[in-house]
């Protein structure tokens, strides 16, 4: 296990380098795109060629792109993820806070829609073909179709009209003065809305999942066995057979976050949260590569960490499985 | 003798009819036809795309159409009954009357009934992209506005441009599908018939490619496309976006099926008899990914249509003039709009209904074809 763990941690390493060229590649197919300090020109003429080729030289722009690059790869390896040319500020000062915002939403959604899926779709299967379960079902496929912007557009308007909840942010304007039992509160009042409008979408699909895995279980000959032991229904269906229809669910864990992470970037605009998503977007915009490349990165590793943990998770939940 | 002529006869025909039964084809449409919400969402994907097809004959209005008068006016109501009283044969609407100038609160002017028309003439447009004409469907004289959904912040007619904006909407995903599957399928068959060395390189990419956010990936290819591109040219480009992001999935299972295929005797067969890796691997692995193939792509389409709402929801798919749901839906951002003009989000229900449709047929399709992956 453990030399499982280490050979993967290993190979995180090319990974990350094949990551950053891709994100690197993608930034510099940009043909005639202009890069920040074109753009910039365009916006200021006033500034003098000589301010714009001193900027360029400052962030290291004047040199050939793939110099940049090796550049870039250098100073992440002794984690500096270089200057943000939009805010001047180094790059981790921006993106440090944003990812935590977005690991907070993205786990919260991911809580709240286990919490729902699980036991609805227990339920579903318990009752299978009943107008509950094809209900419930039904509710599930609009659940995945439904984007989260959309979502999160249709409970901003809700919540306008009833007063009930803070449209947008993560925090109130008195947040700075609040005791620290009230900060919490505060952003958990304000993390309610963007957590439904991100976890519909994870109900809908783990709902389902459960319910199949569990109908298979209930299918199993050792439940005929614990019934035939003279189990309670109760009992058969929670202690045995929810148990191993949970386990296949880890691995969907991975596949998740990289769902919410995606996900969590509309939301974050529609709803102004201050996370990674919206960050990137306002990066893009502006053509601040630094903030772009480290987002794009830090996204990644977040990603593939989420599912090294969830292969984790498995080998520990399933005795059955074993990573030589 | 006759007995047995007719008793052979008869045993004839059921083996006949069993055969015919039995092809696959004919199995996995017996399966399809058992999911009723499979073929309700088939047949609601048939329209929209039909409806797409003919968007200028549905749409009252052309896609420049702007009357800068009525901006952020409400859906048009449709009566029979006028304000006196009266019933009238054919249903009608009013014009706009403006009440509030500074809320753009519009009431009706029931000084006049204007009748809704059928097969009237508009703006000209070519039926197909060739037989011109300047026929649509409904229409109403001005002064009367036919804004059955209401109209945007330049005074468009929103329900005219959804009809318009079908058309990037729902192409998005075929045009996907189109590029990704012939890449997926060949990379994929190359890398599991071949292994080793090729497998690979090609298996490392994909990996580096999924270990993306998709949408962080998205977002940054699409920014730097050019702003000087055409509409055509731009939505290729977006279209490419996402092959070049979405074609490893597809690649990495195929490479999986292709692992124990290669491993059959049809292809030692086809091997044997002198045929070229490339025919082996095309002509006679492939064939056999087929139902997973298909299942595949309607169940690819929906997330490519859902990612370039996206994009143009950002501001970074489809620019104006030209424009799709998401970039309809856009309007609708900001808490002002959305809660004053509610109208605006019938672009998000659209999008809702499409992929809510191709879902439910891509699932009731992967029970029909796959029985292995059938979710009871």
């Amino acid at each position: 296990m453990i030399r499982y763990i280490a050979r993967r941690l290993i190979l995180l390493g090319p990974l990350l380098v094949g990551i950053t060229f891709v994100s690197w590649a993608a930034i510099q197919l940009a043909p005639g795109s202009g890069d920040y300090f074109q753009s910039l020109v365009l916006q200021y003429p006033q500034i003098s060629p000589q301010t714009i080729a001193a900027l360029r030289a400052r962030f290291g722009m004047d040199q050939p792109p793939w110099i940049q690059y090796l550049r870039w790869l250098w100073s992440i390896v002794h984690l500096d993820f270089g200057l943000s040319f939009a805010y001047q500020v180094p790059v981790t000062w921006l993106i440090g806070s944003r990812a935590l915002n977005t690991l907070l939403l993205s786990i919260t959604s991911m809580v709240a829609a286990w919490a729902l899926a699980i036991p609805l779709g227990i339920y579903s299967a318990v009752h299978q073909y009943s107008v509950a379960d094809g209900a419930l079902n039904v509710s599930a496929f609009v659940a995945i179709s439904v984007p989260s912007f959309f979502s999160a557009l249709l409970l901003l308007y809700a919540a306008f009209w009833t007063h009930l909840l803070p449209l947008q942010g993560l925090t109130s304007v008195t947040y700075d003065v609040l005791p620290w039992w009230g900060k919490v509160l505060d952003v958990g009042w304000h993390l309610i809305l963007p957590t439904i409008a991100l976890g519909v979408f994870s109900v809908g699909g783990l709902m389902r999942y459960m319910r199949n895995n569990l109908l298979d279980v209930l299918r199993a000959d050792y439940l005929k066995t614990a019934r035939a032991k003279g189990l309670t229904e109760r009992r058969v269906i929670l202690r045995h057979a929810v148990r191993n229809a949970i386990n296949p669910l880890v691995t969907l864990f991975g596949f998740e976050l990289g769902g919410l992470l995606s996900g969590a970037a509309f939301v974050e605009n529609v709803l102004g949260y201050p996370g990674l998503g919206r960050l990137i977007l306002e990066a893009v915009l502006k053509k601040d590569v630094f903030v772009v490349m480290g987002s794009l990165l830090l996204g990644s590793v977040l990603l593939i960490l989420g599912n090294l943990a969830a292969d984790i998770l498995l080998a520990v939940a399933d005795p059955r499985i074993r990573y030589d | 003798m006759a007995h047995d002529l007719v008793a052979a006869r008869v045993a004839e025909q059921r083996r006949r009819e069993a055969a015919r039964a039995r092809t696959p084809l004919a199995l996995a449409w017996r399966q399809l036809t058992r999911y009723k919400l499979a073929l309700v969402s088939g047949a609601v994907l048939v329209a929209a795309y039909g409806i797409m097809v003919f968007a200028e004959f549905f749409a009252p209005y052309a896609l420049d159409f702007t009357d800068r008068s009525l901006f952020y006016a409400p859906p048009v109501g449709v009566h029979l009954r006028d304000a006196q009283g009266r019933w009238h044969l054919r249903p009608f609407v009013y014009a706009y009357r403006l009440v509030d100038r500074d809320l753009r609160i519009y009431g009706p002017d029931t000084s006049r009934a204007y009748d809704i028309r059928f097969f009237v003439r508009g703006f000209r447009y070519r039926v197909l992209g060739f037989a011109p004409t300047d026929i649509h469907l409904v229409g109403a004289d001005p002064p009367a506005r036919l804004f059955l959904l209401g109209s945007d912040q330049f005074g468009r007619d929103l329900l005219s441009r959804m009809l318009f904006g079908s058309r990037i909407s729902l192409l998005i995903g075929v045009l996907v599908v189109l590029i990704t599957f012939p890449i997926g399928l060949v990379l994929g068959g190359v890398a599991g018939y071949y292994g080793k060395i090729v497998d690979n390189i090609l298996m490392r990419s994909v990996e580096v490619l999924a270990s993306f956010p998709t949408f962080y990936l998205l977002l940054t290819l699409a920014s730097v496309l050019p702003a000087t591109l055409s509409s055509g040219a731009r939505l290729f480009m977006i279209a490419a976006v996402f092959s070049l992001v979405g074609w490893g999935g597809l690649a990495r299972i195929i490479r999986g099926l292709v692992l124990s295929i290669r491993e059959l005797e049809f292809v030692l067969a086809a091997r044997a008899a002198g045929l070229g890796d490339l025919r082996v691997i095309v002509r006679h692995i492939l064939p056999s990914t087929t139902s997973y193939v298909i299942v595949a792509a309607t169940l690819s389409i929906p997330g490519t249509i859902l990612g370039e709402s996206g994009l143009s929801f950002l501001g970074l798919g489809v620019q104006e003039p030209s424009t799709s749901w998401g970039l309809l839906l856009a309007q609708a951002q900001s808490v002002d709009v959305l809660t004053h003009f509610p109208w605006l989000l019938l672009p998000g229900l659209a999008i809702v209904v499409v992929i809510l449709a191709y879902n439910l047929l891509g699932d009731g399709v992967r029970d029909a074809l796959d029985p292995r992956q059938r979710s009871s």
